[in-house]
C-alpha cells in the first residue's frame, strides 16, 4: 500500500517566499517529501527579481536568488551543510548547524557584511537572510577546469526518416538558432548522421565545404578523425551552416531501411567522452542493426487489454549501460522519438533516463500529412535549443538528523545515498524525493531540508545553487491534513505509481492508487470525526483528491481496456517521472473553458492587453453543448471542440470560415479576423500560453473528426466502457471505506 | 617346499574404535571446506553493501565486481570473466545439495532444499541484463533494494556459519558410527 500523503505550505523568511513539500504519514509519524522543480535550481546568476518572474512563472518555487561572490563559503564541518536562514547564532562568534546541531565557528570574513559595510553582524549577511543563494565556486569544487558547452547531434538518416521529413525542420530549427545556443566562445558542435552506417562530417575550419566521412564496420566503430569532428561553433560557422543547408537534401534517394542506432551511439560517446555535454538523438524506427538492436515486443491485440500489460521495461540493458558511461563523462543524452510504428521506447528511454536527458516523443510524425506534430517538433526545438543549460552536475540533498532520503524519482543516476549525478541541468526537469524517519521527532519542532546544486553555467563557470526549506513538525492528525497539498500528493503517487507498474504490474499499481485514497480518507474519518460512517467525507484540503486519483487511473499511463499503444503508454509514464508538477497536473487534470461567449466573460488587464476569464468547466461531456465551443489546456497541447450547432458567427469570426461544414479538418491556427471575439479569443490563448515555458500546439476538432477521441478521453468524470465515472468512484471508495 | 609364510593380517572388519572413511564422510568434510569459502563469499557481500552505504564506493563499480563481467576483446571472443561473487556461492551450493544427494543424506540435503530453492528464484527474477549477475547500479541505490541486500548478506552469514557447525558435528558422527 501507499502511504498517505499530505503536504503543508510553509511561508518562509523571505517575503512572498511560499514552498511547497509534504509529509507522508504512517501512524501518528510524519514523513516528508519534497517535489522540486529544476526550473528553481536553475535561474542563473541572477539578482534582478523581474527576470526571475518572468522565468519561474509556473515555478511554485518562485524567488529571488542572490549571488554571493565573497570567496569563503560557510559550510557546518561535520555534515558540510551550507550556512542558511535557519541556523542559530550563539553569541555571534558561533552558530548551530540546524541539520546535525553541531556548533561551527563564524569565521573572521564573515562577521563583515559587504552589502551594509557593518561589522559584528552575521546573521545580516545576503546568506543567512535568503534561503536561495548561489554562490561562485572556487577551484576545490572542480575536478577539472570549467567544461566548454558542447552539442552533438545524432541523426537518423534511413529511409523511414527521409520520409517522414524531419530533418527539414531540423536543420532549419538549428540555423535559426545557432547563435542563441548557450555558450560562449569555446562552444563546440558537431553532427553524426547513421543508417546502416555510421557518417562524420569534418568541420575543420580552413575547409571548403563540408566533408562526410563513411565508417561501414559497425560491429566495431570507431572515430575517422581524432579531432574535426566537434569544432569551434564560432571558428567553424560557415561549414556548419553549409552542412545544415545541405543535409536535407543529401539523403532524399536513400533506399537504406536498417538503422544503426548502437553504434552510433557508441561513437558518440567516444567522440564526447574528453569532455562531456549534450548528444541530441533523433530516432525514427527500431534501431535494426548492429549492437543494442531492439525487435517489435508489443502485441497490438493486447493494447486493451485489463489484465496484464507486459513490456513496460527494457528488452536489453545496452541503454542504461550506455547512459551510465555518458554519465560518468558528464554526456548526457536526449531522445527525439520520430517514429510511426512501434519503436520500443522502453528500451530506448533508458538512454536518457539515466544519464539526464529529456526524452521528447512524436507519435505518427509525418512532416506533410500530420502538421500538427511538425509544428510541435518546430517549437519545441526552438525551446530545446534556447534554454538555458548547466553542465556536469551534482546535487546532494541533506536533511536534519532523523531523517534520511529513500527514494529519488526523475532523470539522474544516483551515485551515492544523497548524492546524484545529473550530467546536465535545465529548467524543464522536475524531480520528487521520498524521505523517511529514522528516529523520533517529538523533542524536534523544525526540520530543514538542504539541496547544493554544483553545475558549471554554459559560460564556463562553476556556481553552487543552495536552497533551504524549513518546515515545523506536527504531532496532530488533524493538522496535517489541514495542511496537505493534494496537487503535490497526486504528483508524488503517480511517480510511485510507475516505479510500482515497471516493478510489480500494472494491476498492482491500480490498486495502490485507490488504495491510497481510501486509506487517507479512512484516517481521516477515524480520527477527526466521529459522525457515523455512512458518508465519505474529506478534509477541505483533499477534496478534490479522488477527482485526481480518477484522472490519474483514466491517464494513458495506467489505463486498462482502452486501446493504448505500448509506446504512447510508456512515453506518458517517462512524462510522470520527470515533470514538473504544474505541467504534470495540466496532463492529468486538464482544464476545460467556453470559449463561444467570450465576450459576455470578466476580464483582466495583463500588459494593457484585455484577457477573458472564462470560468472553469467540469471534465464531463454534460457540460458540453452543440451549441458551444470548447477550450481544453492539456499542457503541451491545446483542443478547441466545435460543436454542431455552434454559431455561425462564432465560426466565421474567430475561426475565419463561413460555416460549420467548410472548417478544414486540420487546423493549427487561429486567423487574425477583426473582431472582438477573435481578438479575445487570441488574447486568452496567448494569456494561456505565455504562462508556460513550454510552447502548447493548438487543435481545432470538430464533432465528426475522427481525432475527437483524443479530446474526449480527457473528460474523466464520465463513464466509459473500462472505467468508472466520478460518481461511481466516489461510491465505490466509500464503500471499501465502510468495509 | 613350503617357505615359511609370514603371518599377515587379514583385513577384517575394522574395530569399534577405528573410523570409517565413508563416502558421505567425505561429502561432509568436503562441504565444511567450502562452507568456510561460503562464509567469506558472504562477508564480502555485506563489506561490498556497507561500503556503497557509506559512499565509500560507486554503485557502477561496485555493480562491475559482483556481477560477473564478460568482455570482448577486438575481434578475439576472449570471454573474460572477472570477479564473481554471485555465481561462485550458487554453484557451490549447488554442488553440496548434489553430493548429499549421492552419499543419500537426506536430512542434510533437506535442510539445503530451501536455499537452493530461494537462490534459483533469485537469479531467475533478476533484472534485465546482459551478462550474468544480479546487481542493477541504477537501482541498487534505492533504499529498499539496499536494505534487503543487506538482510540478505547477514541471513546468509548466519546460515552459512550454522551449516558449518553442522557439517562438523555430521561428519564426526558419520565417522564414528561407522
Amino acid at each position: 500500500n501507499f502511504e498517505i500523503a499530505t503536504s503543508l505550505k510553509f511561508i518562509g523568511r523571505s517575503f512572498g517566499q511560499v514552498l511547497h513539500t509534504f509529509f507522508l504519514i504512517v501512524g501518528n509519524l510524519c514523513f516528508p517529501v519534497v517535489l522540486w522543480s529544476s526550473e528553481f535550481l536553475l535561474c542563473v546568476g541572477l539578482r534582478t527579481i523581474r527576470y526571475l518572474l518572468k522565468r519561474c512563472l509556473q515555478c511554485f518555487l518562485g524567488e529571488r536568488c542572490s549571488l554571493i561572490t565573497s570567496s569563503t563559503i560557510v559550510r557546518c564541518r561535520s555534515c558540510r551543510t551550507y550556512i542558511n536562514p535557519f541556523v542559530s547564532f550563539i553569541d555571534q562568534r558561533r552558530w548551530k548547524c540546524n541539520l546535525c546541531y553541531r556548533v561551527n565557528d563564524v569565521p573572521e570574513e564573515f562577521m563583515y557584511n559587504p552589502l551594509t559595510r557593518s561589522y559584528g553582524e552575521p546573521h545580516k549577511r545576503p546568506e543567512v537572510q535568503n534561503s536561495t543563494v548561489e554562490f561562485i565556486a572556487s577551484s576545490d569544487y572542480m575536478l577539472r577546469p570549467p567544461q566548454p558547452a558542447v552539442y552533438l547531434f545524432v541523426l537518423d538518416v534511413s529511409h523511414n526518416a527521409v520520409e517522414a521529413g524531419y530533418l527539414t525542420i531540423v536543420c532549419q530549427s538549428l540555423l535559426e538558432n545557432l547563435d542563441k545556443l548557450p555558450g560562449d566562445s569555446r562552444t563546440r558542435i558537431g553532427f553524426i548522421t547513421f543508417d546502416s552506417t555510421v557518417q562524420f562530417y569534418n568541420l575543420q575550419e580552413g575547409l571548403s565545404q563540408p566533408q562526410m566521412l563513411i565508417v561501414s564496420d559497425i560491429d566495431d566503430i570507431f572515430l575517422p578523425t581524432p579531432d574535426s569532428l566537434l569544432v569551434n561553433l564560432h571558428e567553424s560557422k560557415e561549414l556548419i551552416k553549409d552542412l545544415l543547408n545541405a543535409l536535407p537534401n543529401m539523403f532524399t534517394n536513400t533506399r537504406e531501411t536498417h538503422s544503426a542506432l548502437g553504434p552510433a551511439l557508441q561513437a558518440a560517446f567516444k567522440l564526447m567522452s574528453p569532455t562531456g555535454g549534450r548528444i541530441s538523438v533523433f530516432q525514427t524506427q527500431l534501431p535494426s542493426l548492429g549492437a543494442g538492436l531492439l525487435h517489435s515486443r508489443e502485441d497490438p491485440n493486447q493494447r486493451s487489454s485489463t489484465k496484464v500489460v507486459q513490456h513496460l521495461g527494457p528488452a536489453t540493458d545496452f541503454y542504461k549501460k550506455l547512459a551510465l558511461d555518458c554519465s560518468g563523462q558528464q554526456t548526457a543524452v536526449d531522445l527525439f522519438l520520430l517514429s510511426s510504428q512501434y519503436s520500443d521506447l522502453a528500451s530506448l528511454a533508458c538512454m536518457s533516463k539515466y544519464s539526464a536527458g529529456c526524452i521528447y516523443y512524436y507519435p505518427s510524425f509525418h512532416r506533410s500529412h500530420n502538421p500538427a506534430q511538425a509544428e510541435k517538433l518546430q517549437k519545441d526545438l526552438k525551446r530545446y535549443l534556447t534554454r538555458k543549460i548547466g553542465f556536469e552536475a551534482v546535487m546532494r540533498i541533506r536533511c536534519t538528523k532523523g531523517l534520511s532520503i529513500h527514494t529519488f524519482h526523475g532523470n539522474f543516476f544516483v551515485r551515492s545515498t544523497d548524492l546524484l549525478s545529473l550530467a546536465n541541468v535545465n529548467p524543464d526537469a522536475g524531480f520528487a524525493v521520498q524521505m523517511s524517519i529514522e528516529e523520533s521527532l517529538t523533542d524536534t519542532s523544525l526540520v530543514c531540508f538542504q539541496t547544493a546544486l554544483l553545475y558549471t553555467s554554459s559560460k564556463g563557470e562553476r556556481r553552487i545553487r543552495v536552497h533551504t526549506l524549513c518546515l515545523p513538525v506536527v504531532s496532530s492528525l488533524a493538522d496535517v491534513y489541514a495542511g496537505a497539498d493534494v496537487q503535490a500528493v497526486v504528483c508524488l503517487l503517480a511517480n510511485m505509481a510507475v516505479d510500482r507498474s515497471v516493478s510489480s504490474s500494472l494491476s498492482d499499481a491500480r490498486d495502490a492508487l485507490v488504495n491510497a485514497v481510501v486509506d487517507s480518507l479512512a484516517a481521516y474519518m477515524s480520527t477527526a470525526s466521529n459522525l457515523q460512517q455512512s458518508m465519505l467525507i474529506a478534509p477541505n484540503s483533499l477534496k478534490l483528491f479522488p477527482l485526481y486519483i480518477l484522472a490519474l487511473l483514466k491517464q494513458k499511463a495506467f489505463r486498462t481496456g482502452t486501446s493504448t499503444r505500448l509506446d504512447d503508454r510508456v512515453y506518458a509514464m517517462c512524462q510522470m517521472k520527470s515533470q514538473p508538477l504544474v505541467h504534470l497536473m495540466k496532463m492529468i487534470h486538464p482544464n476545460l473553458y467556453r470559449i463561444d461567449k467570450l465576450i459576455d466573460e470578466s476580464t483582466i488587464h495583463v500588459n494593457d492587453r484585455v484577457v477573458p476569464q472564462p470560468p472553469l468547466q467540469k471534465l464531463s461531456a454534460e457540460k458540453l453543448t452543440r451549441e458551444g465551443a470548447f477550450l481544453m489546456d492539456c499542457g503541451s497541447i491545446f483542443y478547441i471542440w466545435i460543436g454542431k450547432n455552434c454559431s455561425n458567427n462564432f465560426i466565421k469570426d474567430v475561426l475565419g470560415y463561413p460555416n460549420y461544414a467548410s472548417v478544414p479538418q486540420k487546423m493549427t491556427q487561429l486567423p487574425e479576423v477583426d473582431a472582438l471575439s477573435s481578438e479575445r479569443t487570441r488574447s486568452f490563448i496567448s494569456w494561456l500560453r505565455d504562462s508556460r515555458p513550454l510552447s502548447p500546439v493548438l487543435q481545432v476538432i470538430k464533432d465528426e473528426n475522427p481525432a475527437k477521441t483524443d479530446f474526449f478521453q480527457h473528460l474523466i468524470e464520465d463513464r466509459t466502457e473500462a472505467a468508472f465515472s466520478y460518481y461511481e468512484f466516489l461510491l465505490n471508495i466509500q464503500q471499501q471505506i465502510c468495509k | 617346499m613350503i617357505a615359511p609364510g609370514i603371518p599377515r593380517a587379514a583385513p577384517g572388519p575394522p574395530g569399534p574404535a577405528a573410523m570409517a572413511f565413508t563416502f558421505a564422510a567425505f561429502c561432509y568434510m568436503l562441504a565444511l571446506l567450502l562452507t568456510a569459502a561460503l562464509i567469506f563469499f558472504a562477508i564480502w557481500h555485506i563489506i561490498a553493501f556497507d561500503e556503497l552505504k557509506t559512499d565509500y564506493k560507486n554503485p557502477i563499480d561496485q555493480c562491475n565486481t559482483l556481477n560477473p563481467t564478460v568482455e570482448k576483446v577486438k575481434k578475439i571472443k576472449r570471454v573474460k570473466i572477472a570477479l564473481k561473487l554471485v555465481l561462485p556461492e550458487y554453484l557451490i551450493h549447488a554442488f553440496f545439495c548434489v553430493m548429499f544427494l549421492c552419499a543419500a543424506e537426506w536430512l542434510t540435503l533437506g535442510l539445503n532444499m530451501p536455499l537452493l530453492a530461494y537462490h534459483i528464484w533469485r537469479y531467475m527474477s533478476r533484472p534485465v541484463m546482459s551478462g550474468p549477475g544480479l546487481y542493477d547500479p541504477t537501482t541498487i541505490m534505492n533504499a529498499d533494494i539496499l536494505a534487503y541486500c543487506q538482510k540478505e548478506g547477514w541471513c546468509k552469514l548466519a546460515f552459512y556459519l550454522l551449516s558449518f557447525f553442522y557439517y562438523l558435528y555430521g561428519m564426526i558422527y558419520v565417522l564414528v558410527s561407522s
